[in-house]
């Protein structure tokens, strides 16, 4: 009985893949921030900058690509359609939101090179940090957190803000996961998990506005076989795995590819190891930050292969995860480390960029080898060249 | 004495039923239109007629009527949108509860146009004893042949349920309205897709305010050029205004928008001037979300032209130097009214309000509230004006539904107009405490640049 209510479940959400692995043929062209890609018709913006990778891509923190409904909510991924289509080439008046937008033929998207965007999304992300309580010293999720990621690329130095920030009444919402509602940024991916994995919601958006908050209805427990991928889901530390729980940082432990079998998931996970310990188990994440899908089906893990398989015995290794997003995690072992693409000379579309200082200009410093040299660099290394220069 | 089409039969006794009603020639529409005309005859009416959306963003109704998906097999629906929640707007209020059949005929009317066979009217939980009313005119309207099984004996069936919100401002938003109306939820959608190609159940739908269904009915019985005759330019026919405020005369108007604005705050016809033999100070001519005006510039354009109370003059000189017809929610201020304690009340309003899905709008607007308190309780900085305006140019635009638009209008048209006061309230905290900026020079003509 149970086993088939599973297998019911897993069809559907290996249905629910299907539809997202179909691809019509590549034949709309669309231009982002100079650089022209041929998608399928109905590819949103933001998947077509993926797709060209690299500094293009808007940064997405409600969308994810294997949640069905999902996106439009956080706005960061704002950007500018200069012309609409080749049939209809007026540009948009309002900036889109590119995860909820599909591309015309023809689409000119400005994202990088739009003032006007990166205006909006400084805002953006200026709200989203608004009343987000910046406890990334206690915070499990520090080192793989968008938040974080994005706070470090878009955000300002400092905060206009100066009232007190919003806080929550801590939750216990079961025994497996940790809801710290203080640090939610609404993006609703966990709502779309359990309404897309799950067999039954018990926890949604109560109240509305700023005082709006993530929660089960009477403190009743989620205990559900796939509700641990709301952990993975999660951009920010809001919603947290408790059998890690402040046990260690992620960037000390290693993360490791594993698999099993079983008969509930597809079983193919991540162990983040310290020695021999398994401190923790979650899916693969492939380069956005997403669940990693296998031919095209999304790779969910169920709760037992994420709490109860701790040791390594129930695992087989495969070898290290190439880490490449998160980059703070692979410090120290670069094993497979993967380069996003380099965009900028076409956007520039070929002129050089604007440099306010060349730093070797000045320094020169570049022109002494300092593995070749026998012992340490002393300011007697850099002798002859400071010689050469402007003294 | 300008026309009325709407709340020309408001006043005679008992109209709110329906055999009084049908005596002064109700349901002549539903006749007219059911038994001789083509669902696309009266789709065309009505954009001859050129009748502009009276919810607020005044979009063509024949215009949205005629981008109505068509696909075969799968139903159409209409929904009123009775959730009239804008602070100074009360006209719904006024229709429904004093000639409910004359929703119920627009409605029957506007279904047979649309095709639709199930009718809704989403209506704001707070009124609730219109409820009552609504259902007593659907079910005597039922009871009289109107609604049911093969009304007027030309085969088409309709029927007209009432669904009350729960009491949120955003379920005004046409797709919010739509969620809810679906039992989820009231979070805005993400458009596309519009609710005219999936809608309810997705499904196509048209979302159409209380007062303009009601205006299909004389549409319909007049003819839509006929009723094009009235009013000026783009801006036709007729339009309830609720008026408030400090004049002595509130209550629901209906004007032809041929008049000026100074003769509808004046005019003893209408609103008979400012109450207490105080002076007129600023205004919001169309609702809350409107930018507030000064009363030079309202009676007033910047070219120096008599501002009329048309959709286009009122929205003259775009938001730099005007405002918007909006809903029609006419709030007066005095000379003894505080331009920051009032934008201080809305913004704490819009705050409340935003369902919170859009970052943009959920942490913006509680930002603006806690500065604007601030400033009104003399605790202000003069970095927090341009701060404040600031905030608002990144919300504008920027978030999923107008409701951030909504937020942000307000603040940006006090800061505009009314900086001085600002300025004055953070430099004087403590006078500003005890008495009001007052009049100043709001008032003074306004200098017109000639054209030489």
């Amino acid at each position: 009985m149970f086993r088939r209510r599973y297998n019911k479940k897993k069809e559907r959400i290996f249905n629910m893949a299907e539809e997202i692995k179909k691809e019509a043929p590549a034949n709309f062209k669309v231009t982002i921030d100079n650089i022209t890609i041929e998608v399928a018709p109905g590819t949103s913006i933001l998947n077509a900058a993926r797709k060209i990778g690299g500094d293009v891509t808007p940064p997405a923190m409600c969308y994810y690509s294997k949640l069905q409904g999902s996106g439009g909510k956080c706005r960061t991924c704002l950007v500018e359609v200069a012309a609409g289509s080749t049939a209809d080439p007026r540009p948009m008046p309002k900036l889109v939101a590119s995860c909820r937008t599909n591309v015309m033929d023809g689409m000119i998207v400005k994202n990088i090179t739009s003032e006007r965007v990166q205006d909006a999304r400084a805002g953006v992300v200026e709200f989203l940090l608004l009343n987000h309580p910046l406890d990334c010293p206690i915070c499990d999720q520090a080192g793989e957190c968008h938040l974080q990621d994005l706070g470090y690329e878009h955000g300002k130095e400092g905060t206009r803000y100066e009232f007190k920030r919003r806080t929550f009444e801590k939750e216990d919402i079961g025994p497996y996961i940790q809801l710290h509602m203080t640090r939610c940024i609404l993006c609703y991916r966990c709502t779309y998990v359990a309404d897309q994995l799950t067999d039954n919601r018990v926890h949604g958006i109560l109240d509305r506005g700023d005082h709006a908050e993530i929660s089960t209805y009477i403190s009743k427990a989620i205990d559900n076989d796939f509700s641990g991928n709301m952990i993975d889901v999660c951009p920010v530390g809001a919603l947290t795995d408790k059998t890690f729980r402040f046990k260690n940082r992620v960037w000390f432990t290693k993360p490791v590819n594993a698999h099993r079998d079983c008969d509930k998931c597809c079983g193919k996970v991540t162990l983040w190891q310290r020695g021999d310990e398994v401190l923790r188990v979650t899916a693969r994440k492939d380069e956005w930050g997403e669940v990693q899908s296998y031919d095209g089906k999304p790779g969910w893990i169920c709760n037992t292969c994420r709490f109860d398989k701790k040791h390594v015995n129930d695992w087989m290794i495969e070898g290290p995860t190439k880490i490449n997003r998160h980059s703070v995690i692979s410090q120290g072992h670069y094993v497979g480390l993967h380069k996003p693409k380099e965009t900028m000379p076409e956007v520039m579309g070929g002129r050089a960029p604007k440099l306010l200082m060349d730093i070797h200009d000045v320094s020169d410093v570049n022109s002494v080898d300092i593995s070749a040299l026998p012992g340490p660099a002393t300011s007697k290394t850099f002798e002859k060249t400071n010689s050469n220069g402007k003294q | 004495m300008g026309r009325k089409l709407l709340l020309d039969k408001a006043h005679i006794e008992n109209i709110r039923l329906y055999d009084v009603y049908r005596r002064e020639g109700g349901y002549r529409s539903v006749e007219k239109a059911l038994k001789t005309m083509t669902p696309d005859a009266v789709t065309d009416e009505m954009k001859k007629s050129g009748l502009r959306g009276r919810g607020g963003a005044g979009f063509p109704t024949g215009m949205k009527w005629s981008f109505l998906a068509k696909p075969e097999g799968v139903p159409r629906y209409l929904v009123v949108n009775a959730d009239e929640s804008e602070p100074g707007t009360f006209k719904d209020r006024y229709l429904m509860e004093f000639i409910p059949h004359l929703l119920i005929e627009g409605m029957i009317t506007s279904s047979f146009a649309l095709g639709s066979k199930r009718s809704y009217i989403y209506i704001r939980g707070e009124y609730a004893w219109i409820v009552d009313i609504l259902e007593q005119a659907i079910q005597e309207a039922k009871n009289n042949g109107w609604l049911g099984k093969n009304i007027l004996g030309t085969g088409y069936d309709l029927e007209i349920y009432v669904q009350r919100g729960a009491g949120a401002y955003i379920c005004g938003e046409e797709t919010a309205l739509l969620e809810s109306l679906e039992g989820k939820r009231g979070n805005p959608r993400i458009k596309p897709p519009f609710p005219a190609v999936k809608g309810l159940w997705d499904c196509p739908t048209v979302v159409n305010n209380v007062e303009t269904i009601a205006a299909v009915v004389p549409i319909i019985n007049e003819g839509g050029e006929e009723y094009a005759k009235i009013g000026v330019g783009k801006s036709t026919g007729t339009k309830l205004i609720s008026a408030c405020g400090n004049i002595k005369k509130q209550g629901v108007y209906e004007i032809d928008m041929t008049i000026s604005v100074e003769e509808f705050i004046y005019s003893d016809e209408y609103c008979g001037g400012i109450a207490n033999g105080r002076k007129l100070k600023a205004c919001i001519p169309g609702g809350s979300s409107v930018p507030v005006l000064p009363a030079n510039l309202l009676l007033t354009t910047a070219k120096g032209e008599k501002r009329m109370m048309t959709y286009e003059s009122l929205a003259d000189g775009g938001f730099a130097t005007g405002s918007m017809m909006g809903s029609g929610g006419f709030i007066v201020l005095d000379d003894t009214q505080c331009v920051v304690k009032h934008t201080y009340t809305l913004a704490r309003f819009y705050r409340h309000e935003s369902c919170g899905q859009c970052s943009p709008c959920r942490e913006g607007t509680g930002w603006m509230e806690k500065i604007l308190l601030n400033i009104e309780n003399g605790k202000g900085k003069m970095s927090d004006i341009d701060l404040l305006w600031d905030i608002q140019r990144k919300i504008e635009g920027n978030t999923i539904c107008p409701l951030g638009d909504a937020a942000a209008w307000p603040v940006a048209a006090a800061i505009r107009h009314f900086r001085d006061e600002f300025e004055w309230h953070i430099t004087n905290p403590e006078d500003a405490q005890r008495r009001n900026f007052g009049l100043a020079h709001y008032a003074d003509p306004i200098h017109v640049p000639t054209t030489v």
